[in-house]
């Protein structure tokens, strides 16, 4: 079982297996994207209180999700890498970060866009939003650090151990901003929280969130690919295979 | 046997460090001058009206204290790592941790309780009431530690790095809202006349639990600051 | 749901389209920059590749 794992984590052998999966990964988001957003923008009725306006939960909340979901893959893949020393897996940390700061920033922007004609501000303060900037502040701090060393293994191995402390903090830091917002009761405590939803419009938010977790596949294959070119560029089988 | 002489070790380290900051003191004061300014701004970019005032007063203290601690950070382990004294002790097969947390305690014995003890003064300046000086105490007392803590993994991961206070600044104060979040809200609660037990025993347990493994984070930064 | 309803979203098109087209943009910026990554180190690559060649002949 050790010999087939390296043999899948020496460089080669993951950039032709990567480049095989991305399609994989890629046709099933395309499709489960498109048909989730014709779903959510035709198909599902309008809710009774906010009219049109909450079909931008079918983008907002699966950006949520998957902001969380990269930088635990993130803080993963980060640990593994400074563990057992495989540098596919920091790799792979370094090639998340972006992808889980863009769904971050949509989040954000989405749950921010939704907030204006619902609750007349363009910026709220309630506990997800909150969380989410702070989460985008992780990123940002992960990407930075990462560009601020010219070796390659300090910076692989000093955002690991960020990464790691992160992700320790994370649930902290939601429990610390959830408790914040429920002390000073703004007007409408559960913003974006609705009580209880017709299944109706379910199908379509879980459709997305299966499309953007298989978009997340196919980025992260691609974004790996890149990396390794980028880590390999002395390397003897770059130079056979090209 | 092993343990009594890491411990004496990193006693003598906690010793050292108060010793060579005594012969530097102006470097130890910068930080409490800077608290000092800081937190006169907000009046002034405000209002001098102290009732008012008196509402954003522990917040005031709290972000100003955070600030002034992370000012003091970015040097903690420079000069050990220049001059080859943090390679010596990671070699050395001590815990590393250790003697770490030695100096993170000095650093915080130099800058974090002055800033607590400055901190009453600071908060009636704002209009902070009596009564609260308790809990601001208690709350600066147990977040300062923390956040010296914190400082000190944010340390290890930079030292070295080119204007590295504000990379560190940036990785710390996302990991210390909690802190923020917890202390001045006690402190607020103490003004109204709850009380402030619940996030003072949060920020305890948030101490607690930085204090068992941040030494851990700290050794595997500064070993990797270092290895390279 | 006809065409014109579905251009208007209700009331809040601004909202709902800006919302759906900021996130097309993100997704299709994300695989335009992971795909000119890897092509601009292949090439790169292929490049380093060929000046190598030269400087052994």
């Amino acid at each position: 079982m050790w010999t087939w794992f390296h043999k899948f984590a020496s460089p080669p052998h993951a950039y032709r297996l990567l480049g095989t999966l991305a399609p994989w990964f890629g046709w099933p988001a395309l499709a489960l994207i498109l048909l989730a957003a014709w779903w959510g923008l035709v198909e599902a009725p309008a809710d009774y209180q906010q009219g049109d306006a909450f079909r931008i939960l079918y983008v907002h909340a699966p950006s949520a999700w998957m902001s969380m979901f990269t930088y635990v893959v993130m803080a993963v893949a980060a640990a593994i890498g400074l563990i057992w020393r495989i540098k596919l897996a920091h790799a792979a940390a370094a090639a998340a970060a972006p992808i889980g700061a863009s769904f971050t920033f949509l989040a954000l922007a989405t749950g921010s866009i939704w907030g204006k004609p619902m609750w007349g501000t363009w910026w709220v303060w309630d506990a997800r939003l909150t969380s989410e900037l702070i989460l985008l502040f992780l990123y940002l701090g992960y990407m930075a650090l990462r560009s601020s060393f010219d070796d390659p293994q300090r910076a692989d191995r000093a955002s690991a151990v960020l990464a790691i402390v992160g992700v320790i903090n994370v649930p902290i830091i939601h429990y610390s901003v959830e408790w914040w917002t429920t002390l000073h009761q703004p007007a409408s405590v559960t913003k974006f929280d609705r009580p209880s939803i017709d299944i109706s419009m379910l199908i379509p938010l879980f459709i997305m969130i299966a499309g953007f977790q298989f978009y997340f596949g196919w980025a992260i294959c691609r974004r790996l690919r890149g990396e390794i070119l980028r880590r390999e560029r002395n390397a003897t089988w770059l130079k056979e295979a090209s | 046997m092993r343990r009594a002489a890491t411990l004496h070790a990193a006693r003598l380290v906690f010793r050292r460090d108060l010793t060579l900051a005594w012969r530097r003191w102006d470097e130890v004061a910068q930080p409490l001058i800077f608290y000092a300014v800081v937190t006169t701004l907000f009046p002034l970019a405000t209002t001098p009206d102290l009732a008012q005032l008196r509402t954003i007063s522990g917040g005031v203290v709290w972000v100003a204290a955070l600030l002034s601690s992370l000012l003091a950070l970015e040097s903690l382990f420079r000069s050990d790592v220049e001059d080859g004294t943090m390679e010596q002790w990671v070699l050395s097969g001590q815990p590393v941790g250790w003697l770490l947390l030695a100096k993170v305690a000095a650093h915080w014995v130099l800058t974090g309780l002055p800033l607590v003890v400055m901190s009453p003064i600071v908060g009636t300046a704002l209009g902070l009431p009596f009564d609260a000086w308790g809990t601001l105490i208690v709350s600066l007392l147990l977040g300062t530690a923390t956040l010296s803590i914190l400082g000190g993994i944010g340390a290890a991961l930079t030292v070295g790095v080119r204007r590295g206070s504000v990379l560190l600044s940036l990785l710390v104060l996302p990991l210390a809202m909690p802190l923020l979040i917890f202390g001045s809200r006690a402190v607020g609660m103490a003004m109204d006349g709850d009380s402030p037990a619940g996030p003072l025993q949060l920020l305890a347990a948030i101490f607690f639990l930085v204090l068992s493994l941040g030494p851990l984070a700290m050794s595997a930064a500064i070993r990797i600051s270092v290895e390279s | 749901m006809d065409l014109q309803n579905f251009l208007n979203m209700g009331g809040y098109a601004g909202y709902v389209w800006t919302a759906y087209g900021l996130t097309s943009l993100v997704l299709v910026l994300n695989w335009w920059s992971a795909r000119r990554r890897e092509s601009e180190e292949l090439t790169s690559a292929r490049r380093r590749m060929s000046i190598e060649k030269e400087n052994r002949t």
